[in-house]
């Protein structure tokens, strides 16, 4: 391929850039005791919600952000961000996709996600988050009948305070880290997923998520119970428009599986990852973490990670019933000046639990990447099992892949396994492909997908097919 | 008084006991010393001690030792039994009774640090310090502050010795426990060869405190084979950096065998700065009770076409803890890099733990890296694959033990090492057993 053909390539802007004008209920930059009052009582919180959120705050005013990660980016002023953006006249929400604004519609159409008909042929409800404000959701009447409870995490802790009370920060507390802690201060929506005994969600439950209004920092909370028995699968997409300014996305997942319990949660994140200066981009600093509670549960994160200008993200298991089991499987592009601290942590506490992780990272361009996990085995984890397998592929001679991966082992029954390795794409393989008549481009796709195929197959298909469009478009003509 | 406090005092009264030095040792002496303060003792919450606490060496109190006197017949059962160019030191302080460097082949210097300084100070004073700065961490700041005695080796060009050097340290039960803070200081011309042995033992109620500081720089093509042998008495506190700087088409191995001591932390720090430099690194260690080991090592790919490969192994047992942080690091623009390592981890008690960490830190893209960490126990199927051929089941967990340590040990060339350090493992095993007969039915086993 031609070199300058591979930098327009390179270069070619982000195709899903692009802003929606919708006027913003936003409120001054500035955090203190007054901004988190403003949202609560926005939110039409109870009392204990307010307490709970300025009991973070407190913690988070004592605490420090973290600089272990291998990231390097300027300071974040936390006074110069908005911490609340509604649309406007929020009592109005639209009942039906029909009276959602034809904007925001047109929005979702650029984003080739065609809500409706989406929703409607692959039987997902979508709880749609446009702006820290859930907008629409479908499907909820199937859902009731299953007894499945989905909604935002603000009519949750309206309609079921006792739920949100027993769960919420009981797997990531508040004081947890400085931007759960954050998060915990002043999240805004989020979704809230309640799956009773016995239950199989009937289908596969998805939240878009979308940041708009410039300027403001996005701080999503989600809980998903999976009481005894139940299963659940969550789909998490997202893309987000263009923009100058840092952004900044503080989110927290909390995951709760009883006695025989299995939640799937799979994620494919396109948020903007910045101009080729690396200067815009989404600031991305993730906690999520899934409580295997009960016996023979289980809890399955899949993420496919193309965007965002910086990502700390580490999805982690805490497996404490026995026989749980607690699976890892990542796919992180970083191209440009993108830099991704990315990994997992699989605490095993219970005996005979099962953990998997597997980690595909792709660096190009000047990007820089990095896998950190930690896998620990307490002495009660008797004949715990981990295998771990992190590779990276280096396209280009200005990025560069890193891997921290910890162990502590505190058992002699346990076994634990983690290879690594670390290469480029053969020239040979290229040759191969290129010799038999397929495109270096091609050829290229087709040695990153069969690359990444561990994780893809592990989600569910429409996200699958997403996924491996998103790769492509990512890193095409990112090699010569 | 703060832990750190104790040893400036200690410090202080030295160097007012002093003669006379050279300014630059005065000085670097000094820059150690304001380091040391300034740092102080690492704590768990700084990331290279995460896993390894210091305190028992940060709260004790340590005097410098006076006299290298030793009991001649201990000494002789702790002497490695071979020929070889010998420099002992007993708790820090060279012993010419029990060093043998009467005959030096040609090209090759032999000498303690305070003969050389004394002879030429600033020959000594280009090398010493070069490779392992004050600010690598707050112990070998305090060894720089206290540094005074240790080895010299320096090999012409061209220069193969084909004896052993070994340079032996001595740990006493003294009444009050001492500390020593060696350096040592190889410097090996260019296409010279020789094998050098750190060697460590000592009486077995001894609870002194080790800090050495070793520096190792190979020339163009030169080979050299590093064994560290640590049979510190299981009292002792011992923390050894070893600093390596290789040139183009060198090739440095290194052994690190860690048995005894009962807090043990070595770094080892390689940089292979030109072309075809090659490294090797090779560990062992054998823990129970409460022993700590831990080690660190890095490999910085400075330059293209440089070679590494890593080999550790941990058995633990008791409640004991082992740490390994291996690090690879792969600079801009060193394309056509091979990096290995492995590290293996078997633990024999549910009380032991291990901690372990392989990193790979990568800037260049044509490169071939690989790292695998495995942890876990004696396969019960083998155990049951020997029974069945009428081995009893101690003697199959002896084996397989020996066994798992033997991708390590069959590494090494010196015989009389591996002998020692396969007895040592078949004899600290749980259960005891004709050990003779094991090492035969191992060695035969090998030999088929």
């Amino acid at each position: 391929m031609a070199s300058e053909e591979m930098e327009q390539l390179v270069r070619r802007e982000y195709t899903q850039g692009f802003v929606t004008d919708i006027e913003s209920d936003t409120v001054p930059p500035g955090l203190d005791e007054s901004t988190i009052a403003f949202i609560s009582e926005k939110k039409g919180e109870p009392e204990w919600m307010l307490e709970w959120r300025l009991e973070a705050y407190h913690q988070w005013l004592k605490m420090t952000t973290p600089s272990w990660a291998h990231l390097n980016y300027p300071p974040i002023d936390y006074q110069a961000i908005s911490y609340y953006s509604a649309p406007k006249k929020p009592e109005d929400r639209p009942q039906s996709l029909d009276e959602v604004d034809p904007k925001l519609l047109e929005t979702y159409e650029k984003l080739g996600i065609p809500l409706h008909e989406r929703a409607a042929l692959a039987g997902v409800a979508v709880d749609a988050v446009f702006d820290s404000v859930s907008v629409t959701t479908t499907f909820k009447e199937q859902l009731a009948e299953a007894g499945v409870i989905f909604c935002s995490i603000s009519e949750a802790i309206r309609d079921y305070p006792e739920l949100v009370k027993q769960y919420l920060g009981s797997v990531v507390p508040q004081g947890d880290n400085f931007f759960a802690a954050l998060n915990s201060a002043v999240f805004t929506d989020g979704s809230f997923v309640y799956v009773p005994e016995g239950v199989t969600c009937p289908m596969e439950l998805s939240t878009y998520f979308r940041i708009n209004a410039a300027n403001t920092g996005q701080f999503e909370r989600t809980l998903i119970i999976c009481e005894k028995q139940a299963q659940v699968s969550y789909l998490e997409g997202c893309t987000a428009p263009m923009r100058d300014e840092n952004q900044l996305h503080a989110a927290v997942v909390e995951l709760v599986a009883l006695d025989d319990a299995k939640i799937k949660y799979s994620t494919v994140q396109n948020w903007y990852p910045g101009d080729e200066d690396g200067k815009g981009g989404i600031y991305n600093f993730v906690t999520k973490r899934g409580d295997c509670r009960g016996d023979r549960s289980h809890i399955s994160w899949t993420q496919v990670e193309t965007g965002s200008a910086i990502t700390w993200k580490y999805p982690s298991c805490m497996l404490r019933g026995k026989d749980s089991i607690g699976e890892f499987y990542s796919v992180a592009v970083t191209n440009g000046r993108q830099q991704a601290d990315t990994g997992t942590k699989m605490i095993h506490i219970g005996e005979n639990t099962r953990s998997t992780i597997v980690s595909k990272g792709i660096s190009a361009g000047r990007a820089n990447q990095s896998y950190r996990g930690l896998v620990k085995v307490g002495p009660r984890a008797k004949n715990a099992r981990n295998f771990t397998q992190c590779d990276s592929l280096l396209i280009g001679d200005t990025c560069g892949a890193h891997t921290y991966p910890y162990q502590e082992i505190g058992n002699s029954s346990s076994i634990v396994e983690h290879e690594a390795t670390t290469s480029k794409i053969g020239e040979d393989q290229l040759f191969y492909c290129q010799s038999r008549g397929i495109s270096e481009e091609d050829a290229v796709n087709m040695i990153v997908n069969g690359f990444c195929k561990d994780v893809f197959q592990e989600l569910p298909m429409e996200f699958a097919v997403e996924a491996e469009a998103l790769l492509n478009v990512t890193l095409e003509g990112a090699v010569g | 008084m703060s832990d750190e406090q104790t040893f400036l005092d200690t410090l202080q009264a030295r160097n007012e006991a002093r003669g006379d030095e050279p300014t630059w040792i005065a000085a670097r002496r000094q820059a150690g010393a304001a380091r040391f303060e300034a740092v102080g003792f690492p704590h768990k919450r700084v990331e290279a001690w995460k896993y390894t606490d210091v305190r028992a060496i940060a709260r004790g109190e340590f005097r410098l030792a006076d006299s290298a006197d030793f009991s001649p017949a201990t000494a002789a059962a702790l002497t490695l039994p071979i020929e070889a160019l010998r420099l002992t030191f007993v708790d820090g302080v060279f012993s010419r009774a029990l060093s043998d460097l009467n005959t030096l082949p040609s090209g090759v210097t032999i000498e303690p640090l305070s003969h050389a300084l004394e002879a030429n100070h600033e020959a000594v004073g280009g090398a010493l310090g070069r490779l392992a700065g004050v600010d690598f961490s707050p112990f070998t700041a305090l060894n720089t502050a206290f540094a005074e005695e240790g080895a010299v080796i320096r090999l012409a060009p061209g220069t193969v010795v084909e004896t052993p050097i070994i340079i032996q340290f001595l740990s006493r039960a003294n009444e009050a426990p001492v500390m020593s803070h060696p350096r040592v200081l190889i410097e090996a011309g260019g296409r010279s060869e020789a094998t050098v042995i750190e060697h460590h033992a000592g009486e077995s109620g001894a609870t002194n405190f080790t800090n050495l500081v070793s520096e190792v720089m190979l020339d163009r093509s030169a080979i050299l084979s590093y064994y560290k042998l640590q049979e510190a008495p299981v009292g002792d506190l011992h923390i050894a950096s070893l600093h390596v700087e290789q040139g183009r088409d060198s090739r440095f191995t290194s052994f690190n065998l860690n048995l005894g001591g009962a807090l043990v932390r070595n770094d080892i720090i390689d940089d292979l700065n030109a072309e075809g430099a090659e490294t090797q690194y090779n560990g062992l260690f054998f823990v129970r009770d409460r022993q700590h080991v831990d080690n660190h090592t890095l490999v910085n790919h400075n330059a293209p076409r440089t070679y590494s490969n890593e080999n550790y192994k941990g058995i633990l047992d008791g409640r004991a803890r082992g740490v390994f942080n291996g690090k690879v690091m792969v600079k801009r623009d060193s394309q056509q890099i091979e990096a290995y390592q492995n590290n293996a981890n078997l633990l024999l008690s549910d009380r032991a733990e291990i901690d372990t960490k392989p990193e790979l830190e990568i800037y260049a893209d044509d490169v071939k890296c690989s790292h695998g960490a495995t942890t876990g126990q004696l396969d019960e199927d083998a155990i049951y694959a020997l029974r069945t051929r009428g081995i009893d089941n101690q003697m199959a967990r002896g084996l397989l033990t020996l066994a798992f340590a033997g991708e390590v040990m069959d590494q090494v060339t010196l015989d009389v090492i591996a002998e020692r350090v396969e007895l040592a493992v078949a004899g600290k095993l749980p259960e005891r057993f004709n050990l003779t007969g094991l090492v035969e039915t191992a060695s035969a086993l090998g030999e088929k």
